[in-house]
């Protein structure tokens, strides 16, 4: 195989191979802390950094350790990047340290950092796959900020800690408990897949339309894809 | 200070009203992969109890006769990793001299257990909450057994689901998610009965 360019692995990452909408990867941990845009932010920021700087690191240095010990290597050089994050996190903002309590520790067993570094890096050269690591939390912060801004505004009636809803609407007392609580999270995940998935199985159907019969008017497409 | 909690609330708190699963969304990878059939959920939810248990029990005197006396608590990520990787490798090489035919069912899903955010997740919660040795091994019981039985019954839903017509969008993690989020919302309801963080 040989190394795939920096746009098809950035193409790959955001859309077709979404690590959340498509892999379902990465929701172990993190769907937790969805309940704030700023921890959010924080959060699937230390997932990207993590996985781009472990990604780079067992690139590099592939050829020097030995396929049986790999996992050990794998969990320890991503155990390192994220002590790190979780050091410089406490230093810097101990008070996002506390609300996101274990969560940043448990970025280790994040399906994703596993994923890539065990997939991708192996096989490919440091550079391109601190891209593909860094892409892959990108397309991942993009699912989880929406939700975020989906569920903070309905929970507590603010973004970011700025109010945008009157009291009388959230917060004061009447807000929505169930926006911040676990099946909320669940259920937004779910319905982000359909439509993303939806869309997706569309626009393939679309494409096999066209390749089975490309001198068809536009039609015949548009019936494959309601198929 | 280790918090005032009598055992046996903190075990139907960890099974019930926090599970870790559907309240903490730890194991989540792993639970919407496995849950496909019955045998083999209930195969990987014993394994989970018992490297939960194992591991909470292993890493409470590591945390609090070297880690927290020597002042290196910034370690504690690599030492539990580290601690639940050769508990799985133990258990493993254990199951297959003494069982064969346990291993052969269980064996499978213990390498997979590495990777399972529940056991790191309850072994940091045993940390930030402060738990005695004991409250720390009702604790990882009381998990595990939550994670077993939402797993368990989630793969007998789903067996249910596969003939019910889900659009084709939905199907697969897409219709688990959403009955999570109902199996999610029934447990919510116990959390009237009992509050425990």
């Amino acid at each position: 195989m040989s190394t795939p360019t920096f746009g098809f692995v950035t193409k790959e990452n955001l859309r077709f191979n979404n690590p959340v909408l498509i892999q379902v990867l990465g929701i172990c941990s993190t769907l937790a802390v969805t309940t704030k845009v700023l921890n959010t932010l924080i959060m699937t920021l230390a997932v990207s950094l993590v996985t781009a700087f472990a990604s780079f690191t067992l690139s590099w240095i592939r050829n020097l350790i030995a396929r049986r010990v790999r996992m050990i290597f794998q969990v320890l050089a991503i155990t390192f990047y994220v002590v790190l994050f979780q050091l410089i996190l406490n230093a810097f903002a101990p008070e996002v340290a506390r609300s996101l309590g274990p969560y940043v520790g448990l970025i280790i067993t994040n399906c994703i950092v596993m994923g890539r570094t065990e997939s991708f890096a192996p096989a490919n050269p440091p550079l391109i796959s601190w891209w593909d690591g860094f892409t892959s939390g990108i397309g991942y912060m993009m699912v989880l900020l929406l939700m975020s801004l989906i569920r903070e505004p309905l929970g507590f009636g603010t973004i970011a800690d700025i109010p945008i809803f009157p009291k009388e609407f959230a917060g004061g007392g009447n807000n929505w408990t169930i926006a911040i609580m676990a099946p909320s999270a669940f259920f937004l995940v779910a319905i982000f897949i359909w439509v993303f998935k939806t869309d997706l199985l569309k626009k393939e159907a679309a494409a096999k339309a066209k390749k089975a019969a490309p001198p068809l008017p536009a039609g015949a497409a548009v019936a494959g894809g309601a198929r | 200070m280790s918090p005032v909690i009598d055992p046996l609330t903190l075990i139907f708190a960890s099974i019930f009203t926090s599970n870790i699963l559907l309240a903490n969304f730890l194991g989540t990878c792993s639970f919407i992969a496995i849950s496909k059939d019955v045998n083999s959920a209930n195969g990987l939810g014993i394994a989970v109890i018992v490297v939960l248990v194992l591991s909470s029990v292993i890493s409470w005197p590591l945390l609090h006769f070297i880690l927290l006396p020597l002042n290196m608590i910034y370690l504690d990520l690599f030492v539990y990793i580290i601690v639940i990787a050769a508990v799985v490798q133990a258990l493993e090489m254990i199951i297959e001299r003494a069982s064969p035919a346990l291993y052969m069912s269980l064996g499978i899903y213990l390498p997979l257990i590495v990777a399972n955010c529940a056991i790191l997740g309850v072994v940091l919660f045993m940390e930030i909450r402060n738990y005695d040795f004991f409250q720390a091994a009702v604790f990882g019981f009381g998990s595990g057994v939550g994670w077993w039985l939402a797993i368990v019954a989630m793969a007998a839903m789903r067996k249910k689901i596969d003939k019910a017509p889900v659009p084709a969008g939905l199907q697969g993690p897409g219709i688990t998610l959403i009955t999570m989020g109902f199996m999610a919302m029934a447990f919510v309801g116990f959390s009237g009965i009992l509050r425990v963080q």
